[in-house]
């Protein structure tokens, strides 16, 4: 048999095509051509879309909600989810809004927002890694159980009185018309982008969603990077709940009600795999800027909320199967 | 060559494919071959991976349309537009994995789809249930039709897959690899099965990778290689070199290496080593340069053993000295740290990653040397991949190739590619070469003794006794959790290791 001769083993190439050409016929690509569509139709529905700060104002539409969604394009790349992401906006903004009756100044309440958010991401991590429960079980649960205690504590009452220096978190501006959320956003569309794609995390992240047996068998820590991960969404969590509480001014127990579909409703628009495996971080964030784009354009044109969900669905549902269509009409 | 050109001429055949083609996209998978069936005879198709044989399983039970040919019943051509015709023609096929539900009662599992029915669609149990007692027996099985599916061993789950396939009306039974997961004892009881189903008259396509069941049980064969067909004829005309030569196109002198083992220091030694249910007092040492054999029936607790040692389950007591320091294995990363890497047995669902790509695959476990302060560096994947790709010959369209697209003989060189990467001081092999074609199996097993021969120590757990006597140094022999035995030297014979392992 040749393989004992080294030297003879053929020679086989590393790639076929180059990893620009795969990203032209990408899925992103697709979106981005989308999210242009859409940016030009909005730019002539209404004459008010292409002016600079009201199109600065259309980003709050999703910076938040996008913090928490790369954080969980992650977790859904490795095959987990967490519903529970707005329930833990609504328990640690009710920590914060308590921090400041007891004269807590802003950098105790950053610390007691994130910190919330970190407790609540472990407290789902241990439930799944540690008594391998489904996380889809474990986050429906603790969504309740985080929610409830904020109904627990406010009730029908609102927290409020935050110290104006607070308020630079969700209304300060960095530059012109470019918002501080922006940046953070930007900032951590960025990390996350680099942690995905260029790291043996990121690396771990994509076999563990496409096979936990074999990523365990190839000495992969399965369970901490799930852990880590969901640590890192309830990070994230904390981070939009110091944004939104402090852009908001005020806390009640109802805050970011029904985000935690909205976000996964963005991390699949960005072409994550919802079974895991599978996704981009660009993908996310085009997403996001598609999502922020029809929800500001319907605004403008004064649709109602209703409206606007309906068609965020069709598009999800719209972008996700047209592939789908094509694929089999090839076959 | 012999045998070449005689066609067996007892009958028309009850089934028939006559000049049948099927192409995929850069691919033809089957040009224009022939192969007839016959009542009451077992015909082996027989070939390497990738000769086309699960296309024609697949043309025969209706999943693919022949882009060209003809199929024939009693000759007359037709066609299977979907599975429920080939069946309503009488053809049924056990599968190497027939997925079964373990919810589900046998006698569901064997009528799921097609139950007898009463009046308005109901399913009539009684039926049901008389009529999967009678087809148990008829196979000899001796299982309760109302035991729900999870309580059943592997074996009886395996005739639980039978029944089902024979509880359609069926003329042609197509059995793929029926014995690959089945012990001794159960592929004689299926051998069993076969002489009945043949005395009922039944037409008989049996695919196999094991030439002792070809000549044990076949009539007729027919050989492809790479889509065409070679050859057909009487099994009684012709012998297991002439039958590999029409196989492989080229002589398959030496099945497996000559090798001296150089045999060095003691590299492993586990004493005492249990788990709280699956094994108890296992004690064997393991030296540089060695290969030692582990037989058994399945379910002997052989793998169990092994995942232990890599640390994807706790023994309960035990312990394991590596290079004569005692380590504590809790996980496959502590076990690839201490040098002892496992390629398992179940290939698509411990061994690789399938979805993600070659060069991927080979350096998950190595990430730590080809990255940089846990930072990705794709040029050096590449080259780990390459250069451990290229040892093992393997064959591809490029590095950047998903591995589930490749044939299981090639999946298995990528994941054995993979753990030699990481440099390890001991490799466990799980049924190395189980479910790959000969080409591929011989180019394992050579490249196990080049292993030994750099001074590796390997392990091999091994259920083909040619193959465990071909290749090891040393035979432990477990039975029922336990080892039965521990050869060497001349007393390591096919029966020595049946007797032990069978406990007579």
């Amino acid at each position: 048999m040749s393989l004992t001769d080294h030297a003879t083993g053929r020679a086989i190439p590393d790639r076929l095509r180059t990893p620009l050409d795969k990203r032209i016929k990408s899925w992103e690509t697709l979106l981005l051509i989308v999210a242009v569509a859409i940016f030009i139709a909005n730019s002539f529905a209404s004459p008010y879309f292409l002016n600079a700060w009201n199109l600065s104002d259309a980003t709050f539409n999703f910076t938040e909600k996008a913090m928490i969604a790369f954080a969980m394009a992650l977790l859904i790349i490795a095959g987990e989810i967490d519903l529970s992401v707005a329930a833990i906006i609504a328990l640690a903004s009710t920590a914060m809004g308590a921090a400041v009756q007891a004269g807590a100044g802003t950098p105790v309440l950053i610390a007691v927002g994130l910190g919330t958010g970190v407790l609540c991401g472990a407290f789902n991590g241990v439930l799944v890694t540690r008594l391998g429960l489904p996380s889809i079980v474990v986050t429906i649960g603790t969504m309740s159980l985080f929610r409830g205690l904020s109904y627990i504590v406010l009730g029908d009452q609102a927290y409020g009185g935050y110290p104006s220096d607070f308020s630079y978190f969700g209304r300060g501006y960095v530059f012109w018309v470019i918002s501080f959320e922006f940046v953070l956003f930007a900032l951590i569309a960025v990390i996350y982008g680099i942690v995905l794609h260029t790291t043996n995390f990121g690396r771990a992240v994509y076999a563990i969603g496409n096979n936990p047996t074999g990523a365990l068998f190839s000495g992969i820590r399965v369970a901490r990077v799930k852990f880590i991960l969901f640590l890192l969404t309830g990070l994230m969590s904390g981070l939009a709940a110091v944004c939104l509480t402090s852009r908001l001014g005020s806390t009640r127990p109802s805050i970011a009600m029904g985000w935690e579909l909205e976000i996964v409703t963005m991390v699949v628009l960005g072409g994550i795999n919802i079974l895991g495996g599978s996704g981009t971080i660009p993908g996310v964030v085009i997403a996001a800027f598609v999502m922020g784009l029809v929800t500001f354009g319907l605004g403008l044109l004064n649709v109602p909320g209703i409206v606007m969900s309906i068609v965020i669905g069709a598009l999800l549902i719209g972008v996700i199967a047209l592939p789908r269509l094509w694929a089999m009409r090839r076959r | 060559m012999p045998a070449l050109a005689t066609t067996p001429a007892d009958a028309t055949p009850v089934l028939a494919l006559d000049r049948v083609t099927k192409t995929f996209p850069g691919v033809t998978a089957l040009d224009e071959v022939k192969l007839g069936l016959y009542p009451g005879e077992v015909t082996a198709l027989v070939g390497e991976n990738g000769a086309g044989k699960s296309t024609v399983v697949k043309i025969l039970t209706g999943i693919y349309q022949p882009d060209g040919g003809e199929i024939r019943i009693d000759g007359e051509a037709t066609r299977f537009p979907t599975p429920r015709d080939a069946t309503a023609a009488g053809i049924t096929a056990i599968h190497q994995e027939t997925v079964l539900f373990d919810e589900l009662s046998v006698a569901e599992n064997i009528f799921l789809g097609h139950a007898p029915r009463r009046t308005f669609g109901l399913i009539d149990w009684t039926v049901m249930e008389t009529r999967a007692r009678e087809i148990l027996e008829s196979i000899g099985a001796k299982l309760d039709p109302r035991t729900k599916l999870r309580e059943l061993g592997i074996a009886s789950k395996h005739l639980v897959a039978i029944a089902r396939a024979l509880s359609v009306d069926a003329r042609v039974v197509i059995m793929d690899e029926p014995t690959a997961a089945l012990s001794h004892t159960e592929i004689h009881e299926l051998y069993e099965l076969v002489e009945k189903l043949k005395a009922q008259g039944k037409a008989i396509l049996f695919i196999s990778h094991k030439f002792d069941e070809i000549f044990r049980i076949a009539d007729h064969y027919t050989v492809f290689r790479d889509g065409q067909f070679v050859g057909e004829g009487h099994v009684s005309e012709i012998d297991e070199a002439a039958l590999v030569t029409m196989m492989v196109g080229r002589d398959v002198s030496a099945v497996f290496p000559d090798r001296e083992a150089r045999i060095g220091e003691e590299v492993l030694r586990v004493t005492d080593y249990a788990h709280p249910t699956e094994f108890a007092d296992i004690n064997f040492d393991l030296h540089q340069g060695e290969i030692l054999g582990f037989y058994g029936l399945v379910g002997a607790g052989r793998s169990e053993v092994m995942q232990a040692l890599f640390g994807i389950t706790k023994p309960s007591a035990g312990q394991i000295h590596i290079d004569g320091q005692p380590v504590t294995l809790n996980s496959p990363a502590d076990a690839i740290a201490a040098g002892l890497v496992y390629v398992p047995e179940d290939r698509g669902k411990q061994g690789a990653i399938t979805a993600l790509p070659i060069f991927q695959n080979v350096t998950l476990p190595s990430l730590g040397r080809t990255s940089r302060g846990g930072f990705l560096r794709m040029a050096r994947e590449f080259d780990l991949a390459r250069e451990y790709t290229r040892r093992l010959d393997l064959r591809a369209a490029s590095l950047d190739t998903e591995l589930g697209t490749l044939s299981g003989g090639n999946q298995q060189k990528v994941v054995i590619a993979k753990w030699l990467a990481t440099q390890p001081k001991i490799i466990i092999l799980d049924e190395p070469t189980k479910g790959i074609d000969i080409g591929s199996k011989a180019a394992v097993h050579a490249f196990m003794a080049e292993l030994a021969a750099q001074g590796l120590a390997v392990i091999m757990v091994s259920s083909e006794i040619p193959e465990v006597l071909g290749m090891s140094d040393r035979v432990i022999v477990m039975r029922e959790g336990r080892m039965a035995a521990e050869l060497s030297g001349a007393k390591m014979t096919p029966e020595t290791l049946v007797r032990h392992a069978a406990g007579i």
